[in-house]
């Protein structure tokens, strides 16, 4: 809490400054606009609805991009658990994937499958596969003997034991693996937007800030930067709870 | 006589190790009849661990037969409700009466109602009532025990077997644990297959003690106390046995020093 308010206290104190620099030093707001007019350009977007347009698009494509690569990896972890060449394929794929950042693939997505959501779901999605798939096949594998024997003697076997021992055991890495997935599948969609803009009629955050750019309207650039970050503080808080709702209050950790 | 419950039958397992294997059990013999309390004892390594999950389906046997009424065992199931050694064998992620409501819906398909009924008696059998509602981790090693016992005992299994289960309590809490299964195990006729290495143990809780030797680990001898419960080390027939059992296992420590 005493953390939290110093925070606080700094942000304060940073935001003071930039105002107070912005107007002694009589900054073009082309280049630097004050705090308060990214408040009130802020106000504004609100009003039009325009800034939830954007944050909804970017919010949804984030959203099925990750659905995507998390189901796929969870499939992927699957076969690496139950078979050997599963976890050949799995741990091959991922040491050739995991290096390669998630954007680089966007000129090969739009080769293929053009411009438009596909090509952004695919480097969402495969932004957020390899970082989840590595971190629930360790949560797999570190299940204790103990918990699947007993699963095993409660007679439950194949989905079955995955189902009710595999992944609850393994929550704690797969809520690491999601909290990576979401901050490699954030980077990636503001990434892709800003490289092609709208996808289809709507575009997001990333291509607002572009056309902002454009528009030599610094102030609405600062408006999609500003969202951004408040996007992450809710995620982040987000993540909290689960954690807080689950892991904690069972006493589990990962490793 | 009592029926017979489980048959063992020239039953031998062996691991790979390398190039070779290791035996860890050759040519066991044994029979236990219904509502019996038969202990596996011996010294660390003597392969009693490897019997009783051989029994309960996690091993398989290199030769030889495991009969449950009759039936060849292949895999693990509850019919053969087992308790490992462990302190956290509970799910952590679900509360304690929702361990045992979880196990009887999975293992005999009991709905809700009635799956929270058996769960509360049991429970109320373990002196646990009062703590359905807390989690595994907020329990301490000897409730933790007594939940996965009662667990087992919920399920009522053919056979109930356990490893150990005991050995990482503190010698309060063991011997209390200790009676706690035999009032237990006598109110509801089980049949227990039960290891340990503990001399003492195997007096309080065996009908029959079956003391194994190590390195292929072998049935050495079979005692049969008159009588079995925490008094029995009181009396000299208690004595007289612990005296035999530890001359049994000295006997074996010689033979593996020379």
């Amino acid at each position: 809490m005493k953390s939290g308010l110093n925070k606080m206290a700094v942000v304060l104190v940073l935001l003071l400054l930039w105002e107070g620099y912005v107007r002694i030093a009589h900054v073009s707001p082309l280049l630097l606009p004050a705090p308060s007019r990214v408040l009130v350009g802020l106000g504004v977007y609100l009003e039009n609805g325009a800034l939830l347009r954007y944050t909804w698009q970017t919010l949804k494509m984030l959203l099925a991009g990750m659905g995507i690569g998390m189901l796929t990896a969870f499939g992927l972890t699957v076969l690496a658990t139950t078979s050997r060449w599963g976890r050949d394929l799995l741990l091959t794929l991922t040491s050739i994937m995991n290096p390669l950042p998630g954007i680089a693939l966007l000129p090969l997505a739009l080769l293929w499958l053009g411009i438009g959501p596909r090509s952004l779901l695919f480097v969402i999605a495969n932004s957020v596969v390899w970082a989840v798939a590595l971190n629930l096949h360790t949560g797999f594998e570190t299940v204790p003997l103990t918990w699947r024997r007993v699963g095993q003697n409660l007679g439950l076997r194949g989905w079955g034991l995955i189902r009710h021992v595999y992944l609850p055991a393994a929550l704690p890495y797969l809520l690491t693996g999601t909290k990576i997935a979401w901050s490699f599948g954030w980077r990636t969609v503001i990434a892709a937007e800003l490289v092609f803009g709208a996808s289809g009629q709507a575009g997001g955050l990333g291509w607002m800030i572009n056309l902002e750019r454009y528009n030599l309207n610094t102030t609405g650039v600062f408006c999609g930067l500003v969202t951004i970050i408040l996007l992450g503080f809710l995620a982040e808080a987000f993540f909290e709870a689960v954690e807080a709702w689950t892991i904690r209050r069972w006493g589990m950790s990962a490793g | 006589m009592r029926p017979v419950k489980l048959q063992i039958w020239d039953l031998a397992v062996a691991y790979p190790a390398g190039a070779s294997c290791v035996t860890a059990l050759e040519g066991i013999n044994l029979t236990v009849h219904q509502g019996e309390k038969v202990v596996i004892l011996g010294p660390s390594g003597c392969g009693k661990s490897t019997l009783l999950k051989t029994v309960g389906g996690f091993e398989r046997p290199t030769r030889g037969t495991v009969l449950l009424d009759g039936r060849p065992v292949t895999a693990p199931g509850p019919d053969r409700a087992f308790v490992f050694q462990e302190f956290d064998q509970l799910f952590p992620w679900k509360t304690v009466v929702e361990n045992l409501t979880f196990a009887l819906k999975v293992a005999r398909g009991i709905g809700a109602a009635e799956a929270w009924q058996r769960a509360s008696e049991v429970l109320a059998m373990v002196g646990l009532s009062e703590w359905g509602r807390f989690y595994p981790h907020q329990l301490s090693g000897g409730m933790k025990m007594r939940v996965a016992i009662a667990r087992a005992l919920a399920l009522q299994p053919a056979l109930l077997l356990m490893d150990e289960p005991f050995a990482a309590l503190d010698a309060q809490s063991r011997s209390g644990l200790q009676s706690l299964l035999n009032r237990m195990v006598a109110e509801t006729r089980q049949t227990l297959l039960f290891v340990t290495h503990s001399i003492e143990e195997a007096l309080v809780i065996g009908d029959r003690i079956v003391v194994m030797s190590a390195r292929p680990g072998r049935i050495k001898q079979i005692l049969e106390p008159t009588y079995t419960g925490l008094s029995l080390l009181e009396r000299s027939e208690g004595a007289e046995l612990r005296r035999q059992i530890r001359e049994l296992l000295d006997q074996e420590a010689e033979e593996k020093a020379s």
